[in-house]
């Protein structure tokens, strides 16, 4: 097997090579808080490594249309830090926040968190909730990509080779709007998500649910949209009731797995009570908008 | 003359100047600044990196290994098996001293030492790790304890038969002893009994979780000499046990401690230091070995889970009349678990005349246990102190007053066979009682709950030197290894016996060329026998400098005393002198008189136990079982706190390891018997925002036998702690759970049965 | 042989030139390479915070960086922290109100809570707590350290 090597391109175009003429396994390194952790314990051998942090448009953070639009590198702390963008997705906000510690967000990025495609990733259901588009970039050209048809399976992504997440694009916030995530972790800190839940909705004039994206992580391969939570929430005023036929079609969603973590019967248990709580947060944060 | 053992001179009047005040540690400055010399901050001219080759299987022989691919790589200077340790008899304290080292016949747990490499680099020697070739055979394994004492279980050593039961018969086993420990007559104890209580618990593995990891540097000379500079709880007894290990006299070893990032009992036997030392002699050039933190987890001692029955009577006015109870405790694939501390501190603050102990100790394919803060006991008070509780509740006792009713005081003769001194459980019970956070009322919707600890605290064997510059400066070295910063509390017992500022002290901790054997540093012994000798050697050293200053002033002996740090006239009869300070006498006699040093070696006895009792506050999230601590107050006898930041520090760091265990840390195993979370990320420790502050109140009963009163405070306060928040949970969700962990998976299931029940 | 990256990275206000293979972390890196051992690893996988320095003024974990990703930038270290003339608040602190015991956490402590005054200067104890959490104590109970962290806030903001 051939040794290391390192590169860090200072175009898209430059790094899109490398990664599509790799002879080897190729990585794209962004904060590098997966990338690393698995060279360190012999998950990966990778023979060529990308950083992709030299190239401007990852890390930018920009209005466009109305939105936003994020660098697929941009840190993590970055993104908390960004008054704006913090302020128009609290709920993507709390999925970063708890990607890890600070000195893990310090590093650590959303285009990374979702093409590491680990089920529990923070970042992903709220981002998926959001309705958020990646634009990837590689040697065939640019395409948009809705975020949940990225991850494919627990490390596997749809990307070909040579392409790279390059950004992700929030459309404008309707007046009304809330998004939020919350996860299930024992600790407060430092764990991997056990079931985390993402819901965005925006309500009408008269409080009257007109739209909703709910997004659940850890239960399944991949983060898992579903639209019958979704669709239990539309046309409601997302009292009790409706909250119960929301953890109701949330667990028929689930399909977690048995491991170290939890238990495929904690997960669903968890996922319902998540589902309430995230909607109701989600639902506050509408209110006041 | 009177020892200092037999007559401490402790006196409760005695006016203190330093012990009892809060100088800034001396080894703080350089931790803060981060000069300071861990494990793994070590460099030698031409040293090597060690790397080692663990076994994948939970159990298996060991056909053949081939290391000839592996020492062939450019850069590998060296590569050692089995070969290269000389066997020691299988079923004695040698052969499973190097069986654990490294495997012979067989592997029998995943991460067993198989192979080791040092080489140029780390990239190269975890290259030649890959080329090592180990031919295996894998056989079934065993790992949890009741299944492992089964009559078909795998079975790990044919040697083995159960110490402690006549006619055992010849059949190999797994259960390397029964200890039957008893006193009084249960049966007509439990006769007495208005209200009985039986309950089973269980505990699951935990780690020392150290931040750390082991690091070691050795280098050989020529002619077989060996020195070890390595993070450790014992020097001397790494030293007695290479020696005993590599059939090497202990005089041409030399362990030198670094400072340690953290033990806890968990560094009190070496795991990569005969490695690096054997490697080291095939390459001749020094060899440095740090372990990874998954090889932490897979290949260090964890904790003996355990399996125990408990029951106990009490008559209605609060008599607790008779206790029994049968232990299970796993020691991992040797044995060393220490369990006999269990049946003896169990009950043991307790008066109580009729207990009836079975202790089992069962090997089974896992790292062999190593010491955690009182070995094998938290885990079961985690039981006896939920069966006290329960018992309380039963009769309409407050829980604090039933404990009250039945502590014991000094007189009473334990399981042991000692005999309480003076102690401090009944002042510790009753200042809990009165502390602001049991008298404050509990917030709506949350549980509150006590337990009370006892440990035996130890004295040992313990060597020191102290000498005295011709500038009037104290040097102190120790052997006893300082693992939390004893260091400033025996400098201040020493400044106050000699009478100088404690910035003239220093402690330091030696090689073991340069002291006699100190025990391991354990038992919370530290403080107390480190302290009795230093204090001795500083009264020997006190006796020279009158002699010295009758010499200068030419008056008997008798006419010189020392007050105050200077030798005056014992009245004016004897003559008009001014005070010679110690600094005075070491510059006007070190020349004619040689210096002035005191040695002390002795196996130091008398130390008194401790006794805690902790008041835990937690909420639990009825839906998702989550559970917090809201509040925590620990209440301890320290005897006399010599630094009472430094024992506000054991308390609280032993609090919120009890946290830890009690709410989320544990092995877990898969069916293929490996271990699946060798990590800080799902080996989940206590982080900060998990935790409240720690509130504590130190109870001061002096124990007389230790010139200034201490106890030893290291241990006590993790013995009640699971049990408290157990207790705790219990009062919040309305069933006491009897499983460690207390994950929230586990108490969801509780509450949803407390629903249905 | 592996081929190594020559690396020029600035420590603590000096410049250093590394020849380090791809893989080396920057903890590696600053240990074994410039022998600056007062970062410390304890898990090497991002978990613990021993490791804790700032990189072009953010607090990262250095196990989680490759030291090649450090050609061009600037390191803070535990060593850095203070001068020779005084230590720095925090330092100070810790000492006074015993905020470490056996001392292995409390430079990657240290860099983290002087990121956080940094940026917070009347931080509350949960804020503390929050920032804290990727640095794993087993000594303390978290107490200490959290007292002096606020004490050193409360100093150098003037005592009010």
């Amino acid at each position: 097997m051939a040794d290391l090597r390192y590169e860090a391109p200072e175009t898209l175009g430059a790094a899109i090579a490398l990664l599509a003429d790799a002879k080897g396994p190729a990585k794209v390194l962004a904060g590098g808080t997966d990338v690393i952790v698995q060279m360190e314990t012999d998950l990966i051998e990778p023979e060529l490594l990308v950083d992709i942090k030299k190239i401007p448009e990852l890390r930018q953070i920009k209005a466009e249309k109305g939105g936003f639009r994020v660098g697929a590198a941009v840190s993590g702390m970055d993104l908390v830090d960004h008054a704006a963008f913090a302020k128009a997705w609290p709920g993507v906000i709390d999925g970063v926040k708890l990607i890890g510690s600070i000195q893990v967000k310090g590093r650590a990025s959303m285009g990374g968190n979702l093409c590491n495609a680990s089920p529990a990733a923070d970042s992903v259901p709220p981002l998926v909730a959001a309705g958020a588009v990646a634009t990837v970039i590689g040697p065939k050209g640019t395409r948009e990509v809705p975020v949940e048809q990225i991850p494919t399976g627990p490390g596997k992504t749809s990307l070909a080779k040579g392409e790279i997440v390059v950004s992700f694009f929030f459309p404008r916030r309707p007046p009304r709007s809330g998004d939020a995530y919350q996860r299930f972790t024992p600790r407060t800190e430092m764990d991997i998500a056990v079931v985390g839940v993402g819901i965005d909705l925006t309500l009408d004039k008269g409080g009257t649910c007109t739209a909703a994206r709910v997004a659940l992580g850890a239960v399944a391969p991949t983060v898992l949209l579903v639209k019958e939570a979704a669709d239990a929430l539309i046309g409601t005023t997302v009292d009790d009731a409706v909250l119960e036929k929301l953890a109701k079609a949330c667990s028929a969603a689930c399909k977690p797995i048995d491991d170290k973590r939890g238990t495929r019967e904690f997960r669903i248990k968890i996922a319902c009570v998540l589902a309430k709580r995230v909607a109701q947060q989600a639902l506050e944060r509408a209110r006041q908008n | 003359m009177a020892t200092i053992l037999e007559e401490s001179g402790f006196s409760p009047d005695r006016k203190l100047k330093i012990v009892g005040t809060n100088p800034v540690k001396h080894d703080g400055l350089d931790k803060v600044t981060g000069r300071a010399k861990f494990g793994a901050d070590f460099f030698l001219p031409g040293m090597l990196v060690g790397k080692i080759l663990r076994s994948p299987h939970p159990h298996a022989v060991i056909k053949s290994i081939d290391t000839s691919a592996a020492a062939a790589l450019p850069g590998v200077k060296a590569v050692i098996t089995r070969d290269d340790f000389p066997d020691l008899p299988k079923g004695t304290p040698g052969g499973d001293l190097t069986r654990n080292v490294i495997a012979r016949e067989k592997v029998l747990y995943e991460g067993h030492v198989v192979a080791a490499v040092a080489a140029t680099s780390e990239s190269i020697a975890k290259k030649a790790l890959k080329l090592i070739k180990v031919d295996y055979e894998p056989l079934p394994h065993v790992i949890d304890p009741a299944e492992a004492m089964k009559p078909d279980a795998p079975i790990l050593h044919d040697h083995l038969r159960t110490k402690g039961v006549k006619d055992g018969g010849d059949k190999p086993t797994n259960v390397v002893e029964r200890l039957d420990l008893a006193m009084g007559n249960v049966d007509k104890g439990f006769a007495e009994a208005d209200v009985i209580v039986e309950q089973e618990f269980d505990s699951k593995p935990m780690h020392q979780g150290y931040i750390e990891p082991q690091g070691c540097v050795a280098t050989c000379t020529e002619d077989g000499q060996v020195w070890l500079w390595c993070c450790t709880q014992a020097p001397f007894v790494y030293r007695d046990r290479l020696s005993q290990l590599l059939k090497l006299d202990a005089s041409k070893i030399c362990v030198q401690q670094s400072e340690l990032g953290g033990g806890f009992g968990g560094k009190t036997g070496f795991y990569g230091e005969p490695l690096a030392i054997v490697l080291s002699r095939k390459a001749k050039r020094p060899v440095k070995i740090v372990l990874t933190r998954a090889e932490v987890f897979r290949g260090t001692g964890p904790v003996s889970a355990t399996k125990s029955r408990i029951k106990m009577g009490v008559t209605k006015d609060g008599k607790i009349t008779a206790a029994e109870a049968e232990l299970i405790f796993q020691t991992g694939a040797f044995t060393g678990s220490m369990f006999v501390n269990a049946p003896q501190a169990m009950f043991t603050r307790y008066n109580l005349e009729n207990v009836k102990t079975v202790s089992y100790e069962v090997v089974s394919n896992r790292p062999k246990v190593n010491s955690f803060r009182a070995p094998c006991v938290p885990q079961i008070v985690f039981g006896v102190e939920g069966v006290i509780n329960e018992l309380a509740r039963k009769i309409g006792m407050d829980p604090i007053d039933l404990r009250l009713r039945n502590a014991a005081t000094e007189g009473y003769k334990t399981i042991y066979g000692d005999v309480f001194g003076p102690i401090g459980f009944v002042e510790t019970l009753e200042a809990a009682k009165k502390s602001d956070h049991y008298t404050s009322p509990k917030k709506p919707g949350t549980g509150r709950g006590v337990a009370a600890g006892f440990w035996f605290n130890r004295g040992g064997e313990t060597s020191t030197s102290l000498n005295v510059a011709p500038d009037g400066s104290v040097t102190i070295i120790t052997g006893t290894a300082d693992v939390a910063g004893s260091r400033i509390s025996i400098s201040m017992m020493a400044a106050e016996e000699l009478g100088v500022p404690v910035d003239k002290v220093r402690v330091n901790m030696a090689d073991t060329h340069s002291l006699g054997f100190n025990r391991v540093t354990a038992g919370s012994r530290t403080t107390y026998s480190v302290g009795m000798t230093v204090v001795d050697s500083a009264r020997q050293v006190i006796r020279e400098l009158c002699r010295r200053a009758a010499g200068i002033w030419g008056v008997p002996e008798e006419g010189v005393v020392f007050e105050d740090g200077h030798c005056r006239p014992a009245s004016s009869n004897v003559g008009e002198f001014e005070p010679l300070s110690v600094a005075d006498i070491a510059r006007k006699t070190t020349g004619s008189h040689g210096a002035l040093v005191a040695s002390t070696s002795m196996n130091v006895t008398g130390a008194g136990p401790g006794f805690g009792l902790h008041i835990v506050d937690v909420e639990v999230d009825k839906e998702t079982g989550a559970a917090k601590v809201l509040r925590y107050t620990v209440v301890e006898d320290a005897g006399k706190a010599i630094h009472p930041l430094q024992v506000e520090g054991q308390y609280q760091g032993g609090a919120v390891q009890g946290i830890g265990w009690a709410l989320n840390e544990e092995y877990i195993y898969g069916e293929d018997g490996k271990l699946q979370n060798p990590s800080f990320l799902d080996y989940r420790m206590p982080v900060a925002s998990d935790v409240p502050m720690i509130d504590t109140e130190i109870v001061e009963v002096p124990n007389p036998r230790h010139p200034f009163g201490l106890r030893g405070v290291g241990e006590v306060p993790v013995v009640p702690t699971m049990a408290a928040i157990a207790n705790a949970i219990g009062d919040a969700i309305g069933v006491r759970p009897r499983s460690l962990p207390m994950s929230p998976p586990k108490l969801l299931k509780l509450i949803e049965q407390t629903k249905q029940g | 042989m592996a081929k190594k990256y020559h690396v020029t990275t600035t420590v603590n206000g000096d410049e250093y030139e590394v020849l380090c293979e791809p893989q080396q972390t920057l903890l590696d890196v600053l240990r074994d390479e410039l022998q600056l051992t007062g970062t410390k690893e304890g898990c090497a996988t991002g978990d613990c915070g021993a490791c804790s320095v700032m990189l072009d003024g953010e607090l990262v974990c250095a196990c989680l960086v490759l030291g090649v990703e450090a050609d061009g930038k600037k390191v803070e270290t535990i060593e850095g922290m203070g001068n020779e003339k005084e230590l720095h608040p925090l330092q100070r602190n810790f000492l006074e109100l015993n905020g470490l015991q056996c001392g292995i956490c409390t430079p990657g402590i240290l860099v983290a809570a002087k990121a956080l005054l940094e940026r917070n200067p009347d931080p509350t104890e949960m804020e503390v707590r929050y920032w804290l959490a990727g640095n794993l104590c087993r000594c303390t109970g978290y107490d200490k350290i959290i007292r002096s962290v606020l004490a050193t806030a409360k100093e150098i903001r003037g005592g009010a």
